[in-house]
């Protein structure tokens, strides 16, 4: 037994400030509508929780519900930093695969303020979020900028490179309606741009946007007898924790765990979350198509390149000069525009690059579409040892 | 002066962080665990070991730069800014022979063209911020190739 995607809709990335209830009922209709299944035959609701909005935002699931009109249906939410919406997803997956669900309706969205992500107000002496930032004015950038620096001193990066990525991203979201930032750039430009965190300038770096993504999951004998057009298969979603020790400094923690008692894993944590999803879809890294990684900054896709195994560590600027990475390359990256792009809407985002994998598979994203692509991953980390990546088939 | 934090670190001519030491398997970890009543439980972080005591370990002075980076924007609040205007500082993840990486500002006058990966820094004390209670002091990375330059 399988699990697909029988819909999936998107509310545009933007930034108005406007209730997330709003963004998130629109992708769920668009996902519905998708589908063609009926919000009464939707038997499970799981909400991807923003921490920004309240209440409301803690039970997404329940707000989420209420705002379609109860119906009925089994409720769950789900945080996971930046992978809430793949937990989700995961979350609704098992219940489809027991056998305990037919139709689960996944929808995340969010509104976020203006300028860097700060932590809550209070004093939090014993919280690491908020001590990054009062002992060392320590930002999600700065974080950003410390793997970019590594590249640059380990591999040879440069700064046309990063921004030849944003260059690159830039291009590939042109033609994507639900892009909040649909303009081509330049190597020039970005450079021009303020410097934020050395070598990271304010073009390397995603905004925060408001959005909102949902699909609808069925079990795959559902969707045959439902006669649902081109389901696209969910072949993997890992959403393991780092295995200790982890070595590589992760937002907002001010230390890795000390390696002298066990030794260097094989693998780092990003390295392993893709891994994990390939052992579970059984697949190599050279069967993908297309992949949708979280870029952050520039930089960081070079680094999620690597971590997927789609070339070897050190070699990403390489794939990215010989144009691999983009539309019409070996191996497309971020053919959505990314979060280049879009700007980061946190509990939708994981979402929103399986909506843009479906679509791929299906052979649907118009003016973006990579050519004959069946297989597709995903990958995202967030704070806290969360961290993502989904594969789908066709 | 007065440490900003209780505990993370020692002051003096030779200053070191303090971590938490693991007394059944050895492990440490920095930020050390507050010792103040009322705080978390430790628990060691190794899963292989299921230790609950811990002992108060001085770690190494000088480690090698992970990497690095600055902020040449004011952060946010919780952050207080020593100067107004703003000034940039320089940040950096430095790996110690205890074989962890602590993230720490750089030593003040020193930014991230003084920095490479690999290159050597060594810890020292200097005043974060000044409040009701005078000059707050935290600690910072400052790479020892300057330092020996001028000495």
């Amino acid at each position: 037994m399988s699990v697909v995607i029988a819909g999936a809709g998107m509310h545009p990335w933007g930034k108005w400030g406007r209730d997330f209830r709003e963004y998130g009922v629109h992708a769920a209709r668009e996902a519905l509508a998708d589908s063609g299944i009926a919000w009464a035959d939707v038997d499970l609701v799981v909400g991807g929780e923003t921490v920004r909005n309240g209440y409301a935002g803690y039970v997404a699931g329940s707000t989420f519900a209420q705002a379609l009109g109860w119906n009925g249906a089994r409720i769950a939410t789900s945080y996971a930093a930046c992978a809430t919406g793949a937990q989700a997803i995961d979350t609704a997956r098992a219940r489809i695969l027991a056998g305990m669900s037919e139709v689960a309706l996944v929808v995340g969205a969010d509104t976020t303020p203006k300028g860097f992500l700060a932590p809550n107000a209070g004093e939090r002496w014993n919280d690491p979020d908020w001590l990054r930032f009062r002992l060392l004015g320590m930002t999600n950038p700065a974080y950003f900028a410390l793997y970019a620096r590594r590249r640059m001193d380990l591999y040879g990066a440069t700064s046309e490179d990063f921004a030849q990525v944003k260059v690159k991203n830039a291009r590939h979201g042109l033609a994507n309606p639900y892009a909040r930032f649909r303009k081509e750039s330049s190597v020039a430009e970005v450079l021009a741009s303020p410097m934020v965190s050395d070598p990271l300038h304010l073009l390397d770096i995603c905004a925060t946007s408001d959005g909102a993504a949902a699909v609808v999951l069925t079990s795959a004998d559902y969707a045959k007898r439902h006669g649902i057009a081109a389901p696209v298969t969910v072949a993997a979603v890992s959403t393991i924790t780092p295995t200790f020790p982890n070595t590589v400094i992760d937002m907002p923690l001010l230390s890795t765990d000390s390696s002298a008692v066990t030794g260097v894993p094989e693998r780092t944590f990003k390295e392993a979350i893709g891994q994990a999803a390939y052992e579970e879809a059984g697949i190599d890294p050279a069967d993908v198509d297309v992949a949708e990684v979280y870029d952050l900054s520039t930089a960081l896709e070079l680094d999620w390149i690597e971590d997927l195994q789609l070339c070897k560590r050190g070699e990403a600027e390489a794939l990215l000069r010989a144009g691999d990475t983009s539309l019409g390359g070996r191996i497309p990256v971020n053919p959505s525009g990314g979060l280049a792009c879009f700007g980061e809407a946190v509990p939708a985002q994981a979402i929103a690059q399986v909506c843009e994998l479906t679509w791929q598979l299906q052979g649907r994203a118009e003016g973006r579409q990579v050519e004959g692509a069946k297989v597709g991953i995903t990958a995202n980390q967030g704070l806290f040892g969360h961290g993502s990546s989904v594969i789908l088939s066709v | 002066m007065t440490p900003v934090i209780e505990g993370w670190f020692t002051t003096g001519a030779e200053p070191r962080l303090l971590a938490s030491r693991c007394t059944r398997c050895s492990n440490v970890v920095f930020p050390p665990v507050p010792s103040a009543a009322g705080a978390a439980a430790f628990y060691c972080s190794n899963p292989a070991c299921d230790g609950q005591e811990h002992d108060s370990v001085e770690l190494s002075r000088r480690g090698r730069v992970w990497s690095y980076t600055d902020a040449q924007y004011q952060p946010p609040a919780p952050y207080l800014p020593a100067s107004d205007p703003f000034q940039p500082f320089a940040l950096a993840a430095v790996e110690l022979p205890e074989g962890l990486v602590v993230l720490g500002q750089v030593a003040d006058g020193f930014g991230v063209g003084d920095l490479r990966v690999g290159a050597e820094v060594e810890l020292v004390v200097e005043t974060l911020n000044v409040d009701e209670t005078g000059e707050r002091t935290i600690y910072r990375w400052k790479p020892v190739a300057a330092q020996e330059a001028t000495a």
